[in-house]
Parts: C-alpha cells; sequence; structure tokens
C-alpha cells in the first residue's frame, strides 16, 4: 500500500488530478444522502426554477432539485457502471485466460460463443434481452456485463496467448504447476498492463451504454437519478433557451450538467489508467 | 594524411531516474581510410554507443555531452539533421547485430537495398539493382541474381547477415560500422559470414569499425584493436601487438577466459549412466527432428551436445523434460522409464530432473521477485514454508554468489544478464536435483559472464555431485567443461565419446568442420582455414 503512496507522489500532474477527480466522485456516490440538499425523487419547488438559492442548481420538469438528482445520479450511474465493468472483467479474464492456456475444445467453444455474441449490434441484443427480462437493474447488470465480456475475453486471450510462449511457462509447466498457478500467477501479472488499460476504456463504454439504454428508456427507471436519462429529459431544452440574460441561459445549461459530469469522469479515469499503464509497463524494462 | 574519423574525448550520458548519468566517459578513435577498428568489450562497455556515434547519432534517451566527431573534416556532433542524413547510408553505413530485426520484413530484400542509393541520388534504380546482384554475388550469396526478389524470412539468418552487408555497401560508403554481425550466427555460418565481410571491405578500400565481444573474431577482422569497459578505453593497439602483448590487466583477463578448464574428475565415479535416451525418434508433426537418437549420460559427469541450429539439440531436452513425447524409443532415468508427458511423472521425478534456459531474459517472470523465483520450487517440491524457506533462500544465493540480503527482493528486470542466468541456476538448484539440463546457458551472455557461469556450474557439480546435459554450439565451452561430447546433425548423432577423442584426430568430417569453424586467436587463422578448405576442394576436384 505504502508503494503505491510513493508512486502517488511522483505520478504527473494530470494523473494526480485524475485520482482527486475520481476521488471526489467517489467521495460523493457513497455519501450522496448526507450530501444532497433534498430527497432523491421528491418535487420540492416549483418546476424549471433558475440556478439560484435554494435550488443552487435550478429544478427539473418536475420541479425535483436538479444538484440532488446530480449527486444521487453518481452513485446510481457510477455505482452500476463499476458493478458492470467488473462483471465484465472477472467473466472476461477468467475465461479468455482459461482459453489461452488450456486450448483445445475448451478454447474453441469459448471463442465460437463470443464470435456469435459479437455478431449480434450489441445495442440491439441488449434491448432485445432487457424487452425480454424486463428492465431491473439486475438485469440491465448482467446483459451488459456479459456483453462487454466478449471484448474482454478476446483481448486477454490474445494477450495470453503472448505470453504463454514465454520460457518461463515452460519452466512452470516442467515443474508440475497446475492450472490456477499457472493462470494466477504466472499469466495474470504479466496480462496486467494492457487489461488495466482496458478496464478504464471498458468502463467509459459501459457507463456511456447505460447512459444511452436510459436515454431510450430500458436503463434505470424513474425516479431513479440517473445522467443518462436527466440528459434525455433536459436534452430538449437547449433549442428554447435564451440566452440574453443569466438565468435564462440556466435553463438551457441544464442537460450540460449531467453531460457534462460523465464527460469529466470519463477523463479522470482515463488520465488515471495512462498513469498506471506508463508505471507497469516502466516496471518491466 | 587526415583520419577518416576522430573522435576526441566524446562524452554519452543516458537518462535515468535521478538525472543524466555518462555511460561514455571521454574516449577517443581514430580510423584512418581503408583499416579497420575492432571494439571489444563486455556488455554494457559502450561500444555500440560509440559506434552509432560514429555516424554522429544516439539512441533515443542518450545525448552527447561533450566532445567532437569528425568525419573528413565534418564536426558531426551538433551538425544539422539534413547534414547527418545526407551521409548516413551515402558515406557511412551500419550493419545491425540482428538483420532478421532490421530488414522490413514486408519489403523484398532488393528492394531495401535499392532504397539507400536511389534516395541518395546516387544511382538510379536500375543501376542500383544491377550493382546489387554484383554485391550479392560478391557476398557469395547463392543465386545472387534472385535471391534479392525475396522476402527476408525467406533466407537464412546468415545469407540475411550477408544482404545486409550487401546493401550498407550499396552507395560505396566510406566508413561502415559492423555492430556484432556474426553473434547471433552459429560458427559454420559465422565463417562464411566473415570471409564475405572482409574480403567485401578489402575490395572497396572501405574503412570500417568491428564491434564484438568475440576476441577471436577481432583477431581477424581488424588491424586494430580498442578495448572498452564501462565507457572508458583501457588500452589500443595494433592487433598483432594486443595479442601477442596485452598491457592491462583487464584486456589480459580477457584473453585468459578461452583457457579455463574445469577441476580433476576422480575417475572411480564414473561408472553407472544416471540417464540413458534410447534410439528416440521424436518431432513435431509428421517430420521427426529426432531421428533413432541414443546415448547416457554419467553420474556426476558432463555430456555436451553440440551442433548447428536446427540440429536437435534443443529438442532432446524437451523429449528429456517431458514437453515432446518420442514417437519412438525411451528415455531412461536410474534405468526407469520416464512417462511421456511429464505431467504424469511422479512430482519427485520431476524435482530430480532440472532445466536451465538459454535465455534468462524469458525463463523468469519479470513479476516475480527473487524471493519467489527460488523460493517456490522449495515450497512446491520440498515443502518449505516460512523461516526454513527463507533461510534456504538465502543460502541458495550465497551459493549462486549473489549478496542475499542485496537481491532477495529485486525483479528480473533489476539484474545483469549474468544474474540473471545465476538465478536460474539457484531456482533449478532449489529443486535439489540429481540431472540438470543446461540449453546454452552461457551464449547469450559475453565472455567473462560466461566464464563466470561455467566455474560456478563446475563447482556446483564437484561440490553436489550433479550431471549435467550441456547443449552447445560454442566447441570452446565444450572443450572447458564437457567430459563427454555427442555430435549431432540433422537431428542424427554422427559421433559420440570422451571429450579427448573428440578433439584428437580422426573426426567425422562434420566434427571436423565444426571443430576447424572455431575462431582461433590467431590473426592469420580465417586466412589459413579458407586457404585450406579452398585446397581440400581443389584435392576432391582433381580426384
Amino acid at each position: 500500500m505504502t508503494r503505491y503512496l510513493v508512486l502517488l507522489r511522483h505520478a504527473p500532474l494530470m494523473a494526480k488530478i485524475g485520482v482527486l477527480l475520481i476521488a471526489l466522485y467517489a467521495v460523493t456516490a457513497i455519501f450522496a444522502p448526507w450530501l444532497a440538499p433534498y430527497p432523491e425523487a421528491a418535487v420540492v419547488g416549483p418546476k424549471y426554477q433558475p440556478w439560484a438559492a435554494p435550488h443552487w442548481l435550478g429544478t427539473d420538469a418536475l420541479g425535483r432539485d436538479v444538484l440532488s438528482r446530480l449527486i444521487y445520479g453518481a452513485r446510481n450511474t457510477v455505482g452500476i457502471a463499476l458493478v458492470t465493468t467488473v462483471l465484465a472483467f472477472l467473466l472476461g479474464t477468467t475465461t479468455g485466460l482459461l482459453a489461452a492456456t488450456v486450448g483445445g475444445w475448451f478454447d474453441t467453444l469459448a471463442s465460437r460463443v463470443v464470435d456469435v455474441l459479437m455478431a449480434i449490434p450489441s445495442l440491439i441484443f441488449a434491448l432485445l434481452i432487457l424487452t425480454i427480462t424486463g428492465t431491473s437493474v439486475v438485469a440491465l447488470v448482467l446483459v451488459i456485463a456479459v456483453l462487454d465480456s466478449t471484448r474482454v475475453f478476446r483481448l486477454s486471450r490474445a494477450v495470453a496467448q503472448g505470453i504463454l510462449t514465454m520460457d518461463y511457462i515452460e519452466v512452470a509447466r516442467m515443474r508440475g504447476e497446475g492450472l490456477g498457478w499457472i493462470v494466477r500467477r504466472e499469466v495474470l501479472p504479466n496480462a496486467a498492463a494492457p487489461l488495466i488499460a482496458e478496464f478504464g476504456l471498458r468502463f467509459c463504454f459501459v457507463f456511456l451504454f447505460i447512459s444511452a439504454l436510459s436515454f431510450l428508456g430500458l436503463g434505470l427507471q424513474p425516479p431513479t437519478a440517473d445522467w443518462g436519462s436527466m440528459v434525455r429529459d433536459s436534452a430538449k431544452l437547449i433549442s428554447f433557451a435564451n440566452f440574453s440574460s443569466w438565468n435564462a441561459a440556466t435553463f438551457g445549461l441544464a442537460p450540460l450538467l449531467p453531460a457534462g459530469a460523465i464527460a469529466l469522469l470519463t477523463l479522470a479515469v482515463n488520465m488515471v489508467v495512462d498513469w498506471v499503464l506508463h508505471v507497469s509497463s516502466g516496471l518491466k524494462d | 594524411m587526415s583520419k577518416l574519423l576522430e573522435i576526441s574525448d566524446l562524452k554519452i550520458e543516458a537518462r535515468g531516474g535521478d538525472g543524466w548519468n555518462e555511460i561514455v566517459k571521454g574516449v577517443g578513435l581514430q580510423v584512418a581510410r581503408g583499416e579497420v577498428v575492432g571494439l571489444i568489450g563486455e556488455s554494457g562497455a559502450g561500444k555500440s554507443t560509440l559506434g552509432l556515434a560514429a555516424m554522429g547519432y544516439v539512441k533515443p534517451g542518450l545525448r552527447i555531452a561533450g566532445g567532437s566527431i569528425r568525419f573528413d573534416g565534418q564536426e558531426l556532433v551538433g551538425a544539422p539533421e539534413s547534414m547527418l542524413r545526407d551521409l548516413r547510408g551515402r558515406r557511412i553505413a551500419y550493419v545491425a547485430q540482428s538483420s532478421a530485426a532490421a530488414f522490413n520484413p514486408a519489403w523484398r530484400l532488393i528492394d531495401q537495398h535499392c532504397e539507400g542509393p536511389v534516395r541518395h541520388g546516387v544511382m538510379s534504380r536500375a543501376e542500383a539493382q544491377a550493382e546489387a546482384v554484383a554485391l550479392y554475388r560478391q557476398m557469395r550469396l547463392p543465386d545472387p541474381e534472385t535471391i534479392g526478389f525475396r522476402y527476408p524470412h525467406q533466407v537464412s539468418g546468415g545469407q540475411l547477415q550477408r544482404a545486409m552487408t550487401a546493401m550498407a555497401m550499396a552507395c560505396r560508403p566510406d566508413l561502415i560500422i559492423f555492430d556484432e554481425p556474426t553473434t547471433a550466427l552459429d560458427v559454420t555460418t559465422q565463417i562464411e559470414v566473415l570471409s564475405a565481410i572482409r574480403d567485401a571491405v578489402r575490395d572497396h578500400g572501405s574503412a570500417a569499425i568491428y564491434i564484438t565481444h568475440d576476441l577471436a573474431v577481432v583477431a581477424q577482422m581488424a588491424d586494430r584493436v580498442k578495448v572498452l569497459l564501462k565507457g572508458t578505453e583501457v588500452e589500443e593497439a595494433p592487433t598483432r601487438e594486443m595479442l601477442a602483448n596485452p598491457q592491462q590487466d583487464y584486456t589480459r583477463s580477457l584473453w585468459a577466459v578461452r583457457d579455463f578448464r574445469p577441476s580433476p574428475r576422480d575417475p572411480a565415479t564414473s561408472a553407472e549412466p544416471i540417464l540413458r535416451i534410447e534410439n528416440v525418434t521424436a518431432g513435431y508433426g509428421a517430420l521427426p527432428v529426432l531421428r533413432d537418437v541414443s546415448f547416457s549420460v554419467a553420474r556426476g559427469r558432463t555430456v555436451a551436445v553440440v551442433g548447428e541450429s536446427g540440429s536437435g539439440k534443443s529438442t532432446t531436452a524437451r523429449v528429456i523434460m517431458g514437453l515432446l513425447a518420442p514417437s519412438q524409443g525411451r528415455v531412461l532415468f536410474e534405468d526407469q522409464p520416464l512417462a511421456a508427458p511429464g505431467r504424469q511423472r511422479p512430482r519427485d521425478l520431476q524435482r530430480r530432473v532440472q532445466m536451465i534456459h538459454q535465455m534468462a531474459d524469458t525463463a523468469l517472470n519479470p513479476w516475480h521477485r527473487v524471493r519467489d523465483v527460488i523460493g517456490r520450487p522449495l515450497e512446491f517440491f520440498l515443502g518449505l514454508r516460512g523461516a526454513a524457506k527463507e533461510a534456504r533462500i538465502r543460502e541458495l544465493l550465497a551459493e549462486i554468489e549473489l549478496e542475499p540480503s542485496q537481491f532477495i527482493d529485486r525483479l528480473p528486470g533489476e539484474l545483469s544478464g549474468g544474474q540473471k542466468q545465476r538465478l536460474c541456476i539457484a531456482r533449478a538448484l532449489a529443486a535439489d536435483p540429481d540431472f540438470i539440463i543446461c540449453d546454452e546457458v552461457t551464449s547469450a551472455l559475453d565472455q567473462i559472464v560466461a566464464e563466470g557461469i561455467l566455474r560456478l556450474l563446475d563447482r556446483l557439480q564437484r561440490e553436489m555431485g550433479l550431471s549435467y546435459l550441456f547443449i552447445t554450439h560454442d566447441l570452446a565451452t565444450v572443450r572447458s567443461i564437457a567430459d563427454e561430447v555427442v555430435v549431432m546433425q540433422q537431428g542424427r548423432v554422427v559421433e559420440q565419446g570422451p571429450k579427448d577423442e573428440m578433439f584428437t584426430p580422426p573426426h567425422h568430417p562434420y566434427t571436423e568442420l565444426l571443430l576447424s569453424s572455431v575462431p582461433e586467436m590467431d590473426p592469420d587463422w580465417l586466412s589459413r582455414l579458407l586457404e585450406q578448405r579452398r585446397a581440400a576442394v581443389g584435392k576432391g576436384d582433381a580426384a
């Protein structure tokens, strides 16, 4: 742990900013009920209020406090995206590394299943499944995780195949090491760098995917606050906005708030991933 | 006459974790027109950096901190890139160590050959092609008219190295820099490349800088030799003078490496064989790589398996380790047959037969610390844990002459090439084996480091009664450590017997070829050898 703190102290500025932003998002998500001035789904005032006290970011079409919904949105959107990405990686990495290491029929079977899944456009596929299962959070997470794990599978399998040609794998096999040791201790650490980079990227895509589904009405369901549906609900306001005075302008800026929150987090994650990648590849040399 | 190349007091720095570290510390080098200067030294001596600097080039992460490089009167330090680009390829050419990595795999050889002369405006494309064929002929490449139209992967390593030399000569440069051009080749191929390079340099009157860590090679090629150590100059003299009478201790130690002899053996312990290979035929797919191979290794002895690349040496090792199942024949360890897939062997047998790989770089997991590398076999085979394991790791580190407290927490990336190979030896020793296969363990190392490894292996054998199967293509190594020799060619054993017998005539013709191809320190050796071979061919034709 201290090693990572030391590393962080020597990290470039961009990485520090990224870590700081992610920490900020995390704190917001975890302590949302205490930080938000109003409840998540309660109507607390007139609709379409400008940005002024007590509603610092105004209210939406139903008169709910936008700041509170943004704060709760961090918890819902980021939390679900994170759980989904972690699940996708657990599934994809495990099967990918196993397929490469075991080879034979397992590899063929797993690869063909993944090919079939990848052949279907993922958004259409997700829409189809979610229409059948209904739009619960569990179904959402599982569907996106399975769809996303195909790309993780491809990547981890390809990376592992390169690693498996190395002599140290031969040494482990000659020693009679079991599958678990070879995958976990010999292959995984060497595959970590590209997988971490992919994690950052995947996280952003999952995030956007959930937002896209929410935008289409099949993601998180109202009244749960999430950034994707907040963008959808307020998107049309831009065209009606009048930028002649500050009060009127805030009306048009409403959709930019959740969109900005998504963009900023995506940026922060990528800044940290870049640095992690740099550090882990640097250790290899 | 002014010198062609004059480097004086050159300082080159590398970017490190804490600022810039000097890696070439004020070295001078002069090359006259038509002169061949050899640069020798162990790895990390700054030979390649100095060689590249002669073109006014340093690798990324390096910078020239001081001194001057004058080529034909022009200062290259701080010269504009356009001027340097005009010089490189046209007047100064470079031949890289690994031509397989230096050629672009997507282009035909002749396209790459012609690019230089055409881009520099020296020749038209048609002239350059005609010239290329002439150079290929001069480099004694087979089918000079058509070989240029092949892709790099379609020709052998030795041919590729000659094609690269031909390419370097395309613009008739005044100076060619050869960076270890034969290090990756086996001895019989090396001869062809060396003689082709030497004749070509002589005929064209080019000057050359010849970088190598092999003294015997430099003795054949260079008029003058310069010895480098850790970025400083040790000594410089005409080749013959240097060979006959080295002035510095370091140079003398370089010379002495080749004279390493193992401790005398106790003849009483020789009798029973620990490992026997009986009529093994094995291969990948339908084509057998090994054909009816039989030999045995006596307890406490070293058997060397020699042959050029592709002769089946490493495949033999894979069969013994159980990584490749033989299609016929069997392997016996203490008269017990070894099961074909190694997984089916009892763990105790897996423990007793260990292997050390050629490339320590790829044989060590870059993410396992020294402690884990040695600790794992201790835990896996001997069930050691906690303090007992820790104590044994330290013992083993001391055994391989690495200071335990200093090295135990390092990653492989923080070790030098020789230290990595020692670590691989410690990993093999950790299993407490009786029999170790050493697969070209010294061929990736320079001579001083390699000698240290050989001494270590010899001492361990004496102390622990280990038996070695030593796979190598380097006959100097065989001469120093083997008790018995097995010569392989194209998957067959062509000759085998005690070392002394093998090194005294009469030989099998292939053994003869291998033996005579090992460079000697005598500067006249290559000329004499080529003369003899020519005479032999002449006689053969007459008869």
